[in-house]
């Protein structure tokens, strides 16, 4: 089984009206959740999912979306805090959806806990000093 | 009873005794208020947070032929410079962006390089792009001029801050159905988030509420250097509405701050992106208060708890210049992470920086123990909550 495995897809433009969603859960019997998605026409697409389902079905479901001419990676190591350019405001922390940013210590530092993160960018919009930087 | 000259004498012989206003408020609740005063000199209180009105002032130098900056366009790094002064004097606001910057048109506009920037890149010793279009005249003749300037090859390279170091701030909340984006930041629909911007029981004049100590002349840490408070600050208002030990119970008193750039350093002199909003500054400022007598320490010994701060809509009240609070909450309740407003419970976030306030005020406190810096006594006092100075509204005379 796999449970809570986060992917990013890419859609280049010629692909953006594929149903893929429809396929994983249809033909590959997966579980998903939306994380973000920003598919439009003719423009090149994103969209990080949350992936619940057999191993094997995951696998085949990769096969099928490389085959298609998606790209697809892990989300693991997307979003990531520059230490040096945060001052601890804590501006983000009640933005963040997931608590995966959090005040810590008679200090107030501002920790940001990856395993929490669902990449949806909103600290990215909201920290003043460009310490969030998101890659995909 | 303690003089400014006595405190100072003992930072000359290394007997003075100083502590931050966090540990202070940790001694006279362990001690009571008469013998913190017999052991202390002077507390060190600080602030770190996004100041807009804070701007640079220079002087180039002349060029060969002479160039006359008045009257003409000049840019730096894009963004345009005050010329309104004399030949080469320039001065350059934390808010100014270059004319190209998109600013809302594809809202919300980003904001990712404006004066606030340009200062943290030329106090790093970054080399900048100065153009000039000038009109010439006979004894100015040249008319243009583009070269590289650094904060090095500066005659004089001054911060100087019209409004910073506000006493106490609005809570910022957003009653709409829609996020805006503000300068206290992003605000989510409905109650969404409250956001706050005062480093409270740290903050310099929320530690001396009634101005007893901070007045013009006062030498402060300005930006990692050294300054001082030049004037009181714009919007400067000290009638407000006070508890009983006269903490303002809304934006009150400012100070307008200056000091030699060249001294200063980017840790404390950051770039700042307000997504929707604009660029700023975000500025370090530390302030000393001489603890003259027991009513000097009691003030200094200020706690979150006691200090309230007004909920504010930024949705419909702000923009329309309307102070109808949702609420008052203390900077206890807004630290704890949360609050509870028409009884809903809202997670709170600060623009204000405690952990650089602290690094600061640790900071001063080393300078004054290493006797690298002495406390000034004030020429002139800032207007006092007794007095009848006021901000006033723009009243509109429509031709």
């Amino acid at each position: 089984m796999i449970n809570g495995v986060k992917i990013v897809i890419h859609f280049p433009k010629d692909l953006v009206d594929k149903p893929i969603t429809y396929h994983l859960v249809k033909d590959f019997d997966l579980e998903f959740n939306i994380l973000k998605a920003e598919v439009n026409p003719d423009e090149e697409g994103i969209m990080v999912l949350e992936l619940k389902g057999k191993k094997d079905d995951y696998h085949k479901a990769l096969e099928y979306l490389k085959k298609t001419g998606l790209k697809v990676q892990p989300l693991s190591k997307d979003v990531a805090m520059d230490r040096d350019k945060c001052v601890d405001c804590t501006i983000c922390v009640p933005l963040c959806p997931t608590e995966a940013l959090v005040v810590e210590g008679a200090q107030r530092q501002v920790k940001f806990v990856k395993e929490k993160c669902i990449a949806c960018g909103i600290c990215l919009k909201a920290c003043p000093y460009g310490a969030m930087t998101i890659q995909f | 009873m303690r003089t400014i000259q006595e405190i100072n004498e003992k930072i000359k012989k290394g007997k003075v005794v100083v502590l931050t206003a966090q540990e202070l408020a940790g001694l006279v609740q362990e001690k009571g208020v008469k013998a913190a005063f017999e052991s202390v000199d002077v507390v060190t209180t600080a602030t770190f947070g996004p100041m807009c009105s804070s701007g640079i002032y220079f002087n180039t130098g002349h060029s060969k032929p002479r160039i006359k900056f008045g009257g003409g366009k000049v840019t730096l790094n894009g963004i345009p410079c005050y010329t309104g002064l004399a030949a080469v004097d320039l001065f350059l606001g934390a808010t100014a962006i270059p004319d190209d910057d998109p600013r809302n048109k594809v809202y919300p506009g980003e904001f990712k390089y404006g004066g606030g920037h340009l200062i943290q890149d030329l106090v790093d010793g970054k080399d900048l792009v100065l153009e000039a279009e000038a009109y010439g005249t006979d004894c100015y003749p040249r008319k243009s001029l583009k070269t590289k300037i650094n904060i090095a090859e500066l005659n004089e390279a001054v911060l100087f801050n019209t409004r910073n170091c506000y006493q106490n701030y609005n809570v910022a909340v957003n009653t709409s159905d829609r996020i805006i984006y503000t300068y206290m930041g992003i605000l989510q629909p409905r109650l969404g988030n409250a956001n706050y911007c005062s480093a409270a029981a740290m903050s310099p004049l929320l530690n001396d509420p009634l101005y007893r100590t901070i007045g013009i002349g006062t030498r402060i840490f300005l930006g990692g250097g050294t300054g001082f408070v030049a004037w009181w600050g714009t919007q400067h208002n000290p009638g407000v509405e006070r508890t009983k030990s006269g903490l303002p119970k809304c934006p009150a008193g400012t100070l307008a701050l200056i000091g030699d750039l060249k001294t200063m350093s980017s840790k404390y002199l950051v770039g700042t992106s307000m997504v929707g909003y604009g660029t700023t500054l975000s500025v370090g400022i530390g302030v000393p208060i001489p603890i003259l007598d027991e009513a000097v320490l009691e003030h200094a010994a200020v706690k979150d708890e006691d200090i309230l701060a007004p909920v504010v809509d930024y949705a419909h009240d702000y923009p329309n210049a309307k102070f109808e609070p949702l609420a008052y909450v203390s900077y206890a309740q807004l630290k704890s992470g949360a609050i509870v407003v028409r009884g809903q419970k809202i997670q709170t976030g600060s623009l204000s920086s405690l952990r650089k306030a602290y690094e600061i005020a640790d900071t001063l406190k080393k300078w004054i123990n290493a006797g690298k810096f002495f406390l000034s006594e004030p020429v002139a006092k800032l207007p006092g909550a007794g007095s009848d100075y006021k901000f006033k509204a723009l009243k509109e005379r429509p031709l």
